[in-house]
């Protein structure tokens, strides 16, 4: 089985945000990056099939060379081989034909991914890559167990879980459930030396539009100080939650 | 040119983000001078949307939708949109939606801007603000293509009433084999419990409530309220609570009207979850936990003794 695992480079959850340039870009200055969160779990569950089903990981992101020290990361965690394409990437369709093309040069089975990123949130291009290549989709995967062509997944849902049957060749959007946080590994120092010689290979991208173009940045209007009741005044809290924020 | 609105169901019923979308959908149509429709699937009784907005709803019947499936769902909005020359489709942020909004977006050759939480400030070039880097920012999005979805971040633009005298019309839609490449095989859903993604209020808990044990304090609050439980990350992690409750970063998101936190300190990543909620009130017994700075309304006290007093005067509050 050939697994790619798309993997997007982002602030850590730490971070400041802040923008410059007229509020017209992301402000990178002191910011740590690392693997989305929501692809760290997806390429953990990668890893499992590497070593209990002998399946070979790529991972890949759209990006420039900034990116590289968030793949070679990859590579440490024990992916095989890494692939960036190299743009700036700025909107949700413009990555997915990006990743796409990597799909149909590569012949791999299953794409893992992130249900999302935790810097534009967009939570799109799972989807959009699966439609383009025509692969079957399931979002929000919390399980998934592969037996040949035939894939078992379960989806969070509402109030819930809902279990599926698929066959491959699938995308698979993974979130925490698909491995549990505490089988999310640390590089050793012998993956991180193992990385460096691993193959990193950049391909140029396609030329395609934008479909959205982020315009300008703002920040949430600043948070009031919070308002502190006694503990021994609960009256006063319900009254202020009745009458001034009218949520009960 | 149209705005087409799709307003999900569940077992037949709309939930409050129907309206809100719909709400949503009809100003947009007024912004660009044109008509809106709304397309449902499986619905029972779809004149309840005509207070919000909708002058004309197609109705989907399907034996085969009866269980959700993602690509069967893009089928009929794309041949919905296609009937209607729509060229916006306005979706909610469900679970459900957010798993077809962008098969869509390819299959219409659309742009699609997610957590969508205003009005276009403009439509030439159109323009909308979106909600970034975890509740931490905030995007104007320009998009270029003919194409547009548009989804609309929960609780954030609200539903507002504009009746019209609305006509629904049943709409055929075609389906092929090949939509089916994902069958749902079972479905584990716990009954009569209100939803996180539904509630609009939240009781949450973490590790200051010390044990699994002091759970039923919890619920019975949020009895009180009409609430869904959640809880905070370690809480899932030490298996105290099911991992469905946890709520925030990489956990569920939560963009209810009344968020109460009670022994959670208020880390970054929970905090990223759950700030779309309106009013967030606290309860915590250290007075330097980060989450008072991020709360509206705040006690400093110890849980045990605050929960309970609170149970009685709620009570005593929603009999008066």
């Amino acid at each position: 089985m050939k697994i790619l695992v798309c993997i997007s480079h982002v602030p850590d959850t730490t971070s400041k945000i802040n923008f410059t340039e007229n509020d017209t870009q992301f402000d990178t200055n002191g910011v740590q990056f690392v693997i989305n969160p929501y692809d760290e779990f997806s390429l953990t569950r990668a890893m499992w099939f590497k070593e209990k089903q002998g399946a070979s990981v790529t991972v890949v992101n759209v990006g420039n060379a900034t990116t590289e020290p968030t793949l070679r990361k990859a590579l440490a965690i024990g992916a095989d081989a890494a692939i960036r394409v190299n743009a700036a990437a700025t909107d949700g369709l413009f990555v997915a034909k990006q990743l796409a093309e990597v799909v149909k040069n590569g012949g791999y089975d299953l794409v893992l991914t992130g249900r999302e990123s935790i810097d534009y949130n967009g939570g799109m291009v799972p989807g959009m890559l699966a439609s383009l290549v025509d692969f079957n989709f399931v979002n929000g995967c919390v399980g998934i167990e592969v037996d040949g062509t035939e894939v078992s997944l379960v989806r969070e849902i509402d109030g819930g879980n809902e279990t599926h049957a698929s066959t491959l060749p699938m995308v698979v959007a993974g979130q925490k459930g698909i491995v549990e946080e505490s089988d999310l590994r640390i590089p050793n120092m012998r993956g991180i030396m193992m990385a460096r010689k691993k193959p990193l290979t950049v391909v140029e991208p396609l030329e395609i539009e934008n479909a959205t173009a982020a315009q300008s940045y703002e920040k949430p209007a600043p948070k009031g100080a919070v308002k502190l009741i006694a503990a021994d005044n609960i009256d006063a809290l319900i009254d202020l939650l009745h009458n001034e924020a009218k949520v009960i | 040119m149209s705005v087409l609105v799709f307003a999900d169901s569940s077992e037949g019923k709309f939930k409050k983000s129907a309206f809100e979308v719909v709400s949503y959908g009809k100003r947009v149509a007024e912004q660009l001078g044109t008509t809106v429709a709304v397309v449902t699937i499986n619905a029972l009784d779809v004149s309840e949307l005509y207070t919000y907005g909708a002058e004309k709803v197609l109705t989907v019947s399907n034996e085969q939708l009866k269980t959700f499936n993602a690509k069967g769902y893009t089928s009929v909005l794309q041949q919905a949109a296609t009937a209607e020359n729509a060229s916006i489709v306005v979706l909610d942020s469900s679970i459900n939606v957010l798993h077809v909004a962008p098969m869509l977006a390819v299959a219409m050759n659309a742009g699609y801007a997610s957590n969508v939480v205003a009005l276009p400030s403009e439509v030439a070039p159109f323009t909308i603000k979106r909600k970034a880097f975890s509740n931490k920012g905030f995007s104007n999005t320009v998009m270029n293509t003919e194409n547009k979805i548009i989804g609309v971040a929960k609780n954030s633009y609200g539903v507002h009433e504009n009746p019209v005298s609305g006509t629904s019309e049943s709409f055929d839609v075609t389906l092929s084999e090949s939509d089916f490449g994902v069958t749902s095989e079972k479905v584990e859903k716990a009954s009569g419990k209100v939803t996180i993604a539904d509630a609009d209020t939240v009781v949450s808990a973490g590790r200051g409530l010390k044990g699994p044990e002091n759970w039923a304090m919890i619920e019975e609050l949020a009895e009180v309220l009409g609430a869904a439980t959640a809880c905070s990350k370690p809480v899932s992690d030490l298996g105290w609570r099911p991992h469905g409750e946890h709520v925030g970063q990489t956990g569920k998101p939560v963009a209810s009207n009344l968020y109460i936190a009670i022994g959670i300190s208020g880390a970054i990543q929970h905090l990223a979850g759950i700030n779309a909620s309106k009013v967030k009130v606290v309860i915590n017994t250290d007075p330097e936990a980060p989450f008072f700075k991020a709360a509206d309304y705040g006690i400093v006290g110890d849980a045990f003794e605050v929960v309970p007093v609170l149970i009685e005067k709620l009570k005593a509050f929603k009999a008066a």
